[in-house]
């Protein structure tokens, strides 16, 4: 059983909890990921770790409340306790030696991309950050984000807060006007993720994307997680889950994401189970 | 002494109707009552050379066993057990006794062998039911050893060296401990209240079980050793790593591997009608292979009410899997397509599986396994139509520790380099199982639990 120290909400459907993992915390770097089960009957769900602290023991998750998973994962009040919690898996996202990042972050994938962008910005790393969201009410993690990156472009689809667009318009800017990156780290929907991909590839700057499709062990296990890149079958759970957006296959992947779109459907009318996007 | 019962055949298992339970999930066989165990018991001629126990991977003493049990001395029969095996109610179960100690029976050689292990499930059925006593725990030596994996040849290494002193800590990946007998073999052969009870029988041996430990990422096997003073490790982390096969539409909505369906229905009970975790109700479904897993497969997706289609490319007679479990699955409506093999997996434009095309196959020469080749037959194409395919093509060992473990040398397949005690190329860490031989059966890893529980007593007790 794992406590639950502290829980916040970021916005109306993002909850932010620290839980008492002190090994995992130990561990866990960013990019890497947890699987976590809120009751003992309860569903799988790997989220990506947004941070940890080897002092207290905490690893940080933020999640959006989307199912019957999540549901019962934000029904648990800080001091009550998680079933299982496991992590850190996954190979961490890789921040050593790069001097100029582009960070783009996708709604609830910002607070994966948080950690990545902190990774960077204390490697002497000059950041700069794009993040978008829906709109105004779903905005996470904006001070923080603030604080990693040299410049921060704030993108929401109505244009109720920062720029109206999404995350590729400042990209494209930024790469026309001949600015070059040692890599861009893309985090969020997969269709985000696909048109950061397409945007860069002319400019061959190197540009890695996270994946968060659907897992059950998360140990190379199930291949529930197989994805194809380059051609190739890869486990996002072992091999990844970061991977050369360029090689990536996203509509592939955009396919097999809706494998149980009919059981979530059904299951969100019962108003109970169903499987969760850590990302949507 | 008992009259010995000379009647050739054994008593038949009972059973659930076929039609019944290819709707269910409780049990297949139902396990003999007391007066049937008895008296298959006196089938049993103790004979002097005891070839049944040369035939058994962990050295039961069979006979002794079953003579206690024609006196009905079931108790007593359980402790004979209990000495060599770690697992009984498992192995009764699983354990392909057509091919050990059953296949080396006197009483085999007119006739049929003794059923034992239908009678070793017996008793230690009986044991769950009836013990109270809790199993006396060993005088502590004061000695740690940690093992990673609780599948069958982590769980008898833990209860061997539990039994010898030993203080063990067992680390799993999953919420449960079990590994294979968990997330691999279906309720209705292996109900986990059983594999659950044998997990409690260690615990009280006072075996540690820490769960949502994956060794290699949260601990290395070297902070095992340096930091938390286990003297030796034991890696049964088994095979897991799925294989597919390599064809177009192979990464569609509705195909899955065999251990990604049977883990949704297995561990995290997708069967039932209250699960959190889904899994795919499928109208018509294609196993593709012929092992023991792709039974359970196929068996599985019935329950779940498809109509069910295993695609194997050789013949009847080259099927890996237990005969047991084909004419089971045969029993319960699953259709055999021999000869055929798969090369495409035809889809709609959502990606959704519609059919699978296969070719039909003759058999030639035989290969390097011994077993006659599959080749090809001109212009056979045809599509057999499904809406799910599983792939059941085997698996190899997981490659995280390899990753995470320096020094640690495998085999290009990922099997851990062992001698024929378990010890691997590092110091005081051994390894038994399918991470050692690839993917094969229970019994066989519990031997190689039960060789390197004792290779690792000899280290310690050498240091």
């Amino acid at each position: 059983m794992y406590r639950i120290l502290k829980k916040e909400s970021l916005n109306p459907t993002v909850t932010r909890m620290e839980v008492e993992a002190p090994l995992v915390a130990n561990k866990a770097l960013a990019g890497q990921f947890v699987i976590l089960r809120a009751d003992e009957r309860g569903e799988r769900i790997p989220l990506t770790v947004a941070g940890c602290n080897k002092e207290t023991g905490a690893v940080t998750i933020i999640f959006q409340v989307v199912g019957g998973a999540t549901m019962a994962l934000n029904e648990k009040q800080e001091g009550e306790y998680i079933a299982d919690f496991v992590g850190p898996l996954g190979t961490p996202t890789h921040v050593d030696g790069l001097k100029k990042v582009a960070v783009i972050g996708g709604g609830v994938g910002c607070a994966i991309a948080l950690p990545v962008a902190r990774a960077l910005k204390e490697r002497g790393c000059a950041v700069t950050s794009i993040v978008g969201f829906r709109n105004k009410d779903l905005v996470i993690l904006e001070e923080e984000f603030r604080s990693y990156s040299e410049r921060f472009y704030m993108m929401t689809d109505d244009g109720s807060y920062g720029e109206k667009g999404n995350v590729c318009a400042p990209l494209n800017k930024l790469l026309e006007s001949g600015e070059t990156f040692d890599e861009v780290i893309t985090i969020g929907p997969l269709i985000m993720m696909k048109f950061v991909a397409l945007a860069t590839k002319p400019y061959n700057i190197k540009t890695v994307a996270s994946m968060n499709p659907i897992m059950i062990d998360g140990t190379g296990m199930c291949g529930c997680c197989r994805l194809t890149v380059g051609g190739e079958m890869k486990f996002a759970c072992v091999d990844g889950p970061d991977f050369d957006a360029h090689l990536v296959d996203f509509d592939e992947a955009i396919k097999r994401a809706r494998t149980y779109q009919e059981f979530e459907a059904a299951a969100r009318e019962k108003h109970c189970n169903l499987y969760k996007k850590e990302v949507e | 002494m008992p009259k010995f019962n000379m009647d050739p055949k054994k008593h038949p298992m009972p059973s659930q109707d076929p039609d019944v339970r290819n709707k269910n999930f409780s049990e297949v066989a139902l396990g003999y009552d007391a007066e049937t165990a008895i008296e298959e018991a006196k089938r049993c001629v103790n004979c002097k050379n005891r070839p049944c126990v040369a035939g058994c991977p962990v050295g039961v003493m069979i006979p002794e066993f079953i003579a206690l049990v024609a006196e009905g001395k079931f108790e007593e029969a359980y402790e004979v057990i209990s000495r060599t095996s770690s697992l009984p109610a498992v192995c009764g179960r699983v354990c392909p006794q057509e091919t050990q100690c059953e296949s080396k029976c006197t009483r085999g050689i007119k006739g049929e062998p003794v059923g034992i292990g239908r009678l070793e499930r017996f008793v230690a059925d009986y044991h769950m039911e009836h013990a109270t006593a809790t199993p006396h725990c060993t005088i502590r030596n004061g000695h740690k050893v940690a093992v990673v994996g609780s599948g069958p040849a982590g769980l008898t290494c833990a209860g061997d060296l539990a039994k010898l002193g030993y203080e063990v800590t067992v680390f799993e990946a999953l919420h449960l401990a079990g590994g294979v007998l968990v997330y691999g073999i279906p309720e209705f052969r292996l109900p986990k209240a059983i594999v659950q009870r044998e997990v409690e029988g260690l615990k009280a041996l006072g075996v540690k079980v820490e769960t949502n430990a994956v060794i290699g990422r949260v601990l290395t096997i070297e902070e095992l050793k340096s930091e938390y003073g286990f003297e030796a490790v034991f890696l049964g982390t088994g095979a897991g790593l799925p294989k597919f096969m390599g064809i177009p539409g192979e990464n569609a909505k509705g195909v899955f591997s065999a251990n990604e369906y049977l883990t949704r229905s297995n561990l995290m009970k997708a069967y039932e009608a209250d699960s959190e975790t889904p899994i795919m109700r499928a109208k018509k479904v294609a196993v593709v292979g012929g092992g023991n897993v792709a039974m359970d497969a196929a068996r599985t997706a019935k329950r779940l009410g498809a109509e069910v289609y295993i695609v194997y490319r050789r013949s009847e007679a080259e099927l890996p899997a237990r005969r047991e479990e084909v004419e089971h699955a045969k029993e319960e409506g699953i259709i055999f397509k021999l000869l055929t093999n798969p090369v495409e997996i035809v889809t709609d434009s959502e990606d959704n599986v519609v059919g699978v095309k296969c070719v039909e196959m003759e058999l030639g020469e035989p290969d390097a396994s011994g077993r006659r080749r599959p080749i090809e037959k001109k212009d056979s194409a045809f599509t057999l139509d499904v809406d799910c395919v599983i792939m059941s093509l085997g698996t190899s060992p997981n490659p995280l520790l390899k990753q995470t473990t320096a020094g640690l040398e495998t085999k290009p397949r990922g099997e851990i380099v062992a001698d024929e005690q378990g010890k691997t190329s590092l110091e005081g860490v051994y390894a038994g199982g399918d991470a050692v031989t690839g993917a094969a059966t229970v019994i066989l890893a519990m031997g190689a639990g039960k060789t390197a529980a004792k290779a690792i007593d000899e280290y310690i007790r050498s240091k």
